[in-house]
């Protein structure tokens, strides 16, 4: 087994969303072969221990898919590493007596509920007001009877990658939902399917992205710097794109 | 009107206003420092005020000038608002911050490079534009041109510093604004944006250049 290393946590605690919040200070040894979500596994159980309130994290599938994961560690989302979440972010990429800071999401788009843990349901509205495409009920159409040519394919299928994790908007300096907003869109308005609420569908997430109280895109990109599936900066544009031509055609 | 308020509504469009004004902006400095760059010829002033004298008299330039004006006017409005809007989305700050580990400096800080080249800008216009236009300062018949001026007023060291200082924004404002105007008017493709981008550094290192010569030019007697 490998040798244990002694680390120095700073990690932010805030007891509910109307609460100030401040950096705790706490040293666990962890193993370099845990994960970033098993040594606070490890914190947690020495509070425990201790008869003190464990820290609230957010996390599920812990094998970087669910988007649940959402600590900003040293000031990146996600940690140090590029293309990872923090489930999948290993203690190996820390040195032994390392402190390191752990904050939550920060955007007044993602409310904090709890220590590390954010609200992201304004997510799941900017969804709901028009990620999604209509299709008739009845039986499977044959798979080939809609062509679609690879490239497209590929790009529709880049966009839908994204997990809705929020690294995006926790890396703007505007707490930009964009890089979110921009792969959903793209993601849809590729393929066929859709289509038919295209130009509606731009306009409505937009509307909705804004009323949420994310901020506009500067393009410094620290966004597709910080995501960890690697959406591109191309998906904003296209949303640009989109965005332009529903509002020339009256949307 | 409806169909273009979003311009100055949604947070796309605010964008795409600050491109399309920001690229205006962009083929006037062309223009600007073609110009003025006839005062390297190092022949008293004359192509240079030749060309001064067309541009202050063409029908055409001066109606040109006002959409200049009202697009320089729509750029920093929008700019200082849409700035100022952003940094009301995160009211808690991070404790530890690692910006220049996923985004440059300059792209981050565009509400500053810009309001520097506004005071900039400001000083400027007083010293040439105010001049030329609202006095009797110069005129062919009073014996001043518009490189008399610049004569007079590069020998006053002050002016040289700040003039260089807002080249060096203009510099960076540009590095970023040039390609990221493309970007917000939803242009970015797999073979045209690397050209685009290579383009913006050599607009945004050649320009500023060109124009901060002429005053360490003017102020070191290399012209005259």
């Amino acid at each position: 087994m490998s040798k244990l290393m002694k680390l120095n946590l700073k990690v932010w605690r805030q007891k509910n969303t109307n609460s100030a919040g401040n950096f705790e200070e706490y040293k666990v040894d962890a193993s370099p072969d845990m994960s970033f979500l098993e040594m606070f596994d490890v914190l947690n159980e020495q509070l425990i221990e201790t008869g003190k309130e464990p820290v609230a994290f957010d996390h599920d599938c812990r094998e970087g898919i669910c988007g649940m994961c959402s600590m900003v560690i040293d000031g990146r989302p996600h940690g140090p590493k590029q293309g990872v979440t923090t489930c999948q972010l290993h203690m190996r990429s820390f040195s032994d007596g390392d402190t390191i800071t752990v904050e939550p999401w920060r955007a007044n788009g993602f409310p904090v509920i709890k220590d590390l843990t954010v609200n992201r349901s304004a997510f799941d509205r900017i969804i709901a007001s028009g990620g999604f495409i209509s299709t008739n009920a009845g039986n499977a159409v044959d798979a080939n009877s809609v062509l679609i040519p690879k490239e497209v394919a590929d790009e529709a299928f880049e966009a839908a990658t994204c997990i809705g994790c929020g690294a995006c908007v926790s890396a703007c300096k505007n707490a930009s939902a964009m890089l979110f907003v921009g792969a959903k869109v793209t993601q849809l308005s590729k393929l066929p399917q859709g289509k038919p609420e295209r130009e509606s569908r731009v306009v409505a997430m937009v509307n909705q992205m804004d009323a949420e109280g994310f901020g506009a895109c500067t393009n410094t990109g620290a966004c597709a710097a910080e995501c960890p599936k690697q959406i591109p900066l191309s998906v904003i544009a296209n949303l640009n794109r989109e965005y332009i031509s529903a509002k020339m055609n009256g949307k | 009107m409806k169909l273009l308020s979003f311009l100055f509504t949604s947070s796309i469009g605010r964008k795409v206003l600050m491109a399309v004004t920001g690229l205006s902006l962009v083929a006037f400095l062309l223009v600007h420092a073609g110009i003025n760059a006839c005062i390297f010829f190092n022949d008293g002033g004359e192509t240079f005020n030749h060309a001064a004298e067309f541009m202050a008299h063409n029908w055409l330039i001066r109606s040109a000038e006002i959409g200049l004006f009202l697009g320089l006017l729509i750029h920093i409005v929008q700019g200082l608002s849409l700035t100022a809007s952003n940094n009301q989305k995160r009211n808690s700050k991070y404790g530890a911050s690692a910006g220049n580990a996923n985004s440059k400096w300059y792209s981050r800080s565009m509400g500053i490079l810009g309001s520097l080249l506004l005071i900039f800008l400001v000083m400027h216009l007083k010293h040439f534009w105010v001049v030329s236009r609202f006095t009797d300062a110069i005129q062919e018949t009073a014996g001043s041109t518009l490189f008399d001026e610049m004569v007079v007023v590069f020998k006053d060291p002050l002016p040289v510093f700040v003039y260089v200082i807002g080249c060096i924004s203009l510099a960076y404002h540009l590095l970023h604004g040039f390609q990221s105007a493309f970007q917000s008017l939803g242009i970015n493709h797999p073979a045209y944006s690397p050209i685009i981008q290579s383009i913006g550094v050599g607009f945004s290192i050649l320009v500023p250049l060109v124009f901060a010569a002429m005053p360490i030019a003017m102020h070191l007697g290399w012209i005259q």
